[in-house]
């Protein structure tokens, strides 16, 4: 009898599991195509103030609204700014920002969802009704309100941000915790005495990682979509600091007849949300989770 | 030709890997059903039977193909067949019966209207007409008040009810050929051996040919003619029921026969070695090879094929079978297991309550529990050092809420468990100390859900060796390597993760994780319930030899009486949450007295066509225990009078040391008996 | 089920009374009150005193929520300080326009959606799904502001079809409102649309491989019975209350989508509010967007509860 060596498998290290991960993601092609947007702009964010060729601030009367050129690719603004400057710098606030945002929402979201899932029972009752109640509350009139009164600050916009996109990774990680939880790995856990400390992170977390990561990556491409939002709003990035939603907002008034100052931002702002979005999605396939059930809340 | 109802020939079907190789899970498999038989197709998960019956409908599930060979259905085949044409066979020609019809049965439609559905598509009856037949389907599997039936949903019946609806709505095309797949798994068993005697009676009152589908050799020999032996997804023997059943010529049925524990049998029987290998690990070969007693090195590198035997009407696929011909009965050696109990008492529980009941609030501020009618009452047991003591009955007998209160995870309502005669312990968990939970360990129904999928062999069984002794570093990985030795693992499976593992080397891990605590008393809830019977034997077999090795008490909890008999040295029958009978195996086995114990043996399915089971009550589903009188009062046979419905029957002692729980006498309870 | 009913309408109830709280409390933590942050360097002397009269803001917090929470049930917001008029006159025409605005990409949206979920999922991996798939993961990720950016661009500039700039009056009469809300409808439907579809798509998808839907194939019911009585009532039971929490999100789209196109509705009120400072219109914003999210969710329930064999009977048989 000859056995194929397919089903054997031994540990792999965390470094390995991400290598495979995202080798998985990348067989395909829309995973592919994410992932290489994604790199792109993120390569973009760090190197683009070494290879913008103009200064992005610097206003010129004289070269107002020029079409795109040799000289100026992407054309001019209603400033003279070039746009291709300001293009491939529009996107590093908004890319950092929502990252970090992100990352806060992660945590307190999973964190807290797992902890409600755990306890069950009334305060999960207590918990998820205040957490409802914050969800039916548009996150857009509740960040405007922050950001009028508190300013568009860094400081006040990651934790806003990553308090408001928060809500419903609390709700993905209660229930994927409830799933877990059932399961008689948690209830022999119990039984011998391990400690609910213990039992979070070694037996609740691992399983239910995966799910909140998925999640969390998901949230990254909303929270870009709100903050782009707000930054059109005029609520977000201030002047004159380069940004795409700002940028497509100032120039939407003229583009009857400069186009190329409003269609540069928007090809660098949409590449980037469909990137993280494919990736996303190509990362919850590669670890078996379906996302398309999800609604955007 | 004309009595060959179906024909496979030559099939193959599987899918494709990840990698991109073609794995078959049928491979080259040729059979013929003939008109009016009952075949038998008996494998365990993953031989591919359930496939075979599946493309028997032209049917092939999502991310599986055809690769070749046909199935023919009066001569022609439908697995290239248009889905128009396939729709006139289906549910008309050849209908299903499913393994699951709780799930199979669609949620938002009235039962009614599902065999109403299947009337209009395969008959000419008009509407009154059908809603007539509708009423005799339901009458003739044997539901209570057909009409009332016809409009409920599928969730509000039982899992019987469930089944028999399921057999109604395959009657209702009067198909030519019932495929079966798995019908009575998951039934308890009373229910199980009513719903094979309805099937039997059917196949004979109409005339159908049958292909019925099970892993359980019980259910194939009370009901086929002829059985097909699946391994690995080959046949491996194919012939006459009485042979295969009594003298299989093929290695693995031989060896499957002999591990199979029987009521008649008092110890445990021999086990067979390794598992059924996953479909495309093997390239070459018989794939029996490795678990084989009569295996030579030419079995290693050729595959043999099946052959035909005409003298005994039989196919098989080996080349040694003559040595098994040579073997006139399959002879089961036992292992009389030891009873190394002492009289020391380990563990007592005295009237011991538990609810489910939803507290009322007033109930939660006092912290008590009120109900006068609950789950689990009145349970009195004594557990000695070093015996196994096993709880039987069906579901909702209450067995595994007991373990649950042994184990602290669910708080007793009254009553007292106490531990090695002097020490009460909390049925909640957070009142007991380190030790305390230490003593008791737990081994669940199915490792997939008790092993967590995230952490490696090493990190399972070194939580408990962390957590009640501090092991670390050197001193842990030795404590690891040894409990695997014990529970006959190597070292090198301490790397891999649980689904690398098979169902047996899983529930292994289990064991050795129990083991890990150095416990007194091990609860094993369902154990062997969820493992192919190749492995249920070798895992019976580690925990009684960890038994005698370490002087642990089980509590061995199951659905399975053959099991039970097999490993325990004493019995404890519960129905409806109360004790009916207590007493050692051996008695409760031969002499069964309470009326309850005897419903229960007699249901039994055996994998013997002589030992037919019998029906003593009906399988009624009670929901809720009666509130006065005797717990089986609503289904018991021998009702004497209104003290049954009125009084607790008593405890009555047996000579063999038997305590029963009923009105009448013991004397004329084992008289009536068989 | 009348209990079941009952016990919905109640935490809707509690839902709105928290979101009362966050939203009256979280406009009293952060700094300044109403009437400072709305006179900014004004905010002194007899102008801040005349405001601090007008919005009663020199009695306890809460007496002054009680008092407003009273009000507020019976439709009275109070007073804008933009518009110098009563909230709820400000509001009424506005409720009207984006209800226009939101029904229109609802009612356009839903059947659009349910109708490309279904085909995805029926011809599951074929053309017509990897083209729709495609087709809606952009229209799903791409934000209103571009999308409408871009159909202004192309369908106003460039083609010149359609007005690009709604240019009416606040209280305009609903056909006179009609051609200009094309494009705006098309912008807030296209996002909305897409996420349904694919919520459909799954949701089909798991009730195709489920053991009932193979076990009617094996009964031999044919293809789209098989379809509309076993597939799809499964399906679409379970998309209610995703699709509902779709529309609710849908609300902050609007928002963006109304200042593109210049329209006159909720989602403009809410920026000149925020962009005036105005607090107690946004109070008010805030109770109306959330009791929207409250009650379609709550409809969505109610639904899932009329239609769900399980939940109708559950009640019967206790």
């Amino acid at each position: 009898m000859t056995v194929n060596s397919i089903y054997k498998e031994e540990k792999k290290s965390a470094f390995q599991k991400v290598f495979e991960v995202i080798i998985t993601m990348a067989s395909r092609p829309s995973g592919f195509i994410g992932l290489s947007i994604l790199v792109f702009h993120i390569i973009l964010a760090f190197i683009s103030p070494y290879i913008a060729p103009y200064d992005f601030k610097a206003i010129n009367p004289t070269l107002m609204l020029q079409a795109p050129s040799a000289e100026y690719w992407f054309g001019t603004d209603d400033l003279g700014r070039d746009v291709f400057t300001r293009t491939i710098l529009g996107g590093r606030t908004a890319l950092t920002i929502t990252f970090f945002g992100s990352l806060i929402a992660l945590l307190w979201g999973g964190l807290l969802g797992i902890f409600c899932g755990l306890v069950g029972g009334k305060i999960d009752d207590i918990v998820m009704r205040i957490v409802d109640a914050f969800l039916s509350i548009p996150w857009i009139l509740a960040m405007l309100l922050i950001v009028s009164l508190l300013g568009t600050s860094t400081e006040v916009l990651i934790p806003a941000l990553g308090f408001f996109y928060g809500k419903g990774i609390v709700r993905v990680a209660r229930a994927a915790t409830h799933d877990v939880i059932a399961k008689d790995f948690i209830v022999s856990a119990r039984a011998r005495g391990h400690s609910n400390f213990s039992i979070i992170w070694n037996e609740i977390i691992p399983n239910v990682r995966d799910a909140i990561l998925v999640e969390g990556a998901m949230r990254w491409s909303w929270m870009l979509l709100g903050f782009s939002s707000l930054s059109f709003l005029g609520f977000g990035v201030s002047p004159p600091t380069p940004d795409w939603g700002l940028m497509i907002s100032n120039a939407r008034g003229l583009m009857s007849f400069a186009y190329w100052a409003v269609i540069a931002p928007i090809v660098g702002l949409s590449s980037l949300i469909i990137g993280i979005n494919l990736t996303a999605d190509a990362f919850a396939k590669a670890l078996g989770i379906d996302r398309s059930t999800k609604a955007p809340v | 030709m004309s009595d060959i109802i179906q024909k496979v020939k030559n099939l193959s079907i599987g899918f494709k890997s990840k990698k991109g190789e073609e794995i078959l899970i049928l491979k080259n498999i040729s059979t013929k059903i003939k008109k009016g038989e009952t075949v038998g197709i008996v494998g365990e998960s993953g031989s591919g039977k359930s496939t075979l019956a599946l493309a028997m409908m032209g049917y092939v599930k999502h991310g599986l193909y055809t690769i070749g060979g046909k199935c023919e259905f009066n001569s022609s085949n439908l697995l290239n067949m248009k889905s128009k044409d396939l729709e006139k066979i289906r549910g008309r020609k050849i209908a299903m019966i499913p393994q699951n019809a709780g799930q199979a049965l669609t949620p938002n439609l009235k039962i009614g209207y599902q065999i109403d559905e299947a009337l209009q598509l395969h008959s000419d009856l008009n509407e009154k007409e059908r809603e007539k037949k509708i009423s005799e389907l339901l009458n003739k599997v044997r539901l209570p008040s057909p009409e009332t039936i016809a409009l409920r949903y599928p969730h509000e019946l039982s899992g019987g009810q469930q089944q028999r609806v399921a057999v109604a709505m395959a009657l209702a095309g009067t198909p030519d050929l019932l495929l079966l797949d798995e019908p009575t798994t998951g039934l308890d068993v009373t229910t199980q051996a009513h719903v094979l005697e309805l099937l039997n009676f059917i196949a004979k009152d109409t005339g159908t040919s049958m292909v019925y589908v099970s892993h359980d050799l019980g259910a194939i020999a009370q009901v086929s003619d002829r059985i097909i032996v699946m391994y690995s997804g080959e046949i491996v023997l194919e012939g006459p029921s009485r042979d295969i059943l009594k003298r299989p010529i093929h290695p693995y049925t031989h060896g499957l026969l002999k591990s199979i524990p029987k009521l008649s049998l008092a110890g445990l029987p021999e086990s067979m070695p390794g598992s059924q290998p996953q479909p495309g690990i093997i390239q070459s070969g018989c794939s029996f090879f490795d678990r084989c007693n009569f295996s030579e090195d030419k079995c290693k590198n050729n595959s043999p094929q099946l052959e035909f035997l005409k003298e005994l009407n039989t196919s098989v696929r080996c080349f040694n079978y003559e040595k098994l011909l040579k073997e006139s009965q399959v002879n089961q050696n036992v292992n009389k297991i030891k009873n190394n109990s002492k009289d020391k008492e380990i563990l007592n529980l005295s009237e011991v309550s538990i609810s489910y009941a939803k507290q009322k609030l007033l109930d939660q501020i006092f912290n008590r529990i009120s109900d006068d009618n609950p789950t689990v009452k009145d349970i009195n047991i004594n557990i000695k050092k070093g015996e196994t003591i096993a709880l039987v009955g069906e579901s909702g007998s209450g067995k595994s809420t007991i373990l649950k209160s042994i184990a602290g995870l669910l708080r007793t309502k009254d009553g007292l468990i106490r531990f090695d005669q002097n020490r009460n312990l909390s049925s909640d968990l957070k009142e007991r100390n380190p030790n305390d939970l230490r003593i008791i360990q737990l081994i669940f129904q199915n490792p997939d859900e008790s092993l967590n999928p995230n952490h490696t062999v090493e990190e399972i069984i070194a939580q408990p060796l962390k957590l009640y002794f501090g092991l670390k570093g050197e001193e842990l990985n030795k404590n690891i390597i040894d409990l695997l030795q014990k529970v006959r693992l190597g070292d090198f499976y301490m790397s891999r993760y649980p689904r690398q593992l098979s169902g047996g080397e899983k529930q292994r891990v289990a064991v050795a994780r129990a083991f890990a605590a150095k416990p007194d008393i091990i609860l094993c809830d369902e154990v062997t319930s969820a493992l192919d019977v190749s492995v249920q034997a070798a895992v019976l077999n580690l925990l009684q030899q960890l038994k005698e090795d370490f002087g642990t008490t089980y509590i061995f909890v199951s659905h399975d009486l053959a099991v039970v008999r097999a490993i325990s040295d004493r019995v404890a029958v519960l129905y409806q949450g109360r004790l009916c009978e207590v007493g050692p195996s051996n008695d409760v086995y031969k002499f069964p007295s309470h009326p309850y114990t005897e419903v229960l043996l007699g249901a039994v399915l055996e994998p013997d066509p002589d030992i037919k089971p019998k029906l003593v009550a009906e399988d009624i589903v009670e929901e809720k225990p009666p509130e006065k009188g005797c717990s089986f009062q609503g289904r018991c046979s021998r009702i004497v009078g209104d003290i049954c419905k009125k009084e607790i029957p008593p405890w009555q002692l047996t000579d063999g040391g038997n305590a029963i729980r009923c009105h009448i006498p013991i004397k004329e309870l084992q008289k009536e008996q068989f | 089920m009348l209990f079941l009913i009952i016990k919905r309408i109640l935490l809707g109830f509690i839902t709105l009374f928290i979101v009362s709280l966050i939203t009256f409390v979280g406009t009293e933590i952060l700094p300044g009150d109403a009437c400072t942050t709305y006179l900014e360097r004004q905010a002194f002397g007899e102008q801040l005193e005349a405001c601090y009269r007008r919005l009663g803001l020199n009695v306890p917090a809460y007496e002054r929520y009680v008092s407003w929470a009273v009000n507020a049930i019976q439709g009275d917001f109070g007073y804008s300080l933009s518009g110098e008029m009563p909230i709820k006159e400000v509001l009424g025409p506005r409720i009207k326009n984006s209800l226009v605005l939101a029904s229109a990409a609802i009612f356009i949206g839903i059947p659009i959606a349910l109708i490309l979920g279904i085909v995805t999922a029926l011809w599951r991996d074929k053309l017509p799904d990897v083209a729709i798939s495609t087709v809606t993961i952009f229209a799903m990720t791409i934000p209103e502001f571009i999308s409408a950016t871009l159909l202004i661009l192309i369908i106003a500039i460039w083609l010149e079809w359609l007005p690009g700039i709604v240019i009416v009056p606040t209280d305009v009469s609903f056909f006179e409102l009609l051609p200009n809300i094309i494009l705006p409808v098309i912008a807030i439907a296209m996002i909305m649309t897409a996420h349904m579809a694919r919520m459909v798509r799954s949701s089909v998808i798991q009730v195709m491989a489920s053991e009932y839907v193979q076990m009617a194939i094996l009964k031999g019911v044919p293809y789209w019975k098989m379809v509309f009585k076993h597939v799809l009532p499964n399906a679409l039971l379970p998309a209610i209350n995703v699709v509902a929490l779709t529309i609710a999100w849908l609300l902050g789209g609007v928002v963006v989508t109304e200042v593109v196109f210049n329209y006159p509705g909720l989602g403009r009120l809410v920026i000149e509010s925020i962009s005036n400072r105005d607090l107690p219109t946004v109070q008010a914003l805030a109770i109306i967007l959330a009791s929207i999210y409250v009650s379609i969710n709550l409809l969505a329930d109610l639904m899932t509860l009329m239609l769900n064999p399980r939940l109708k009977t559950l009640q019967i048989r206790k």
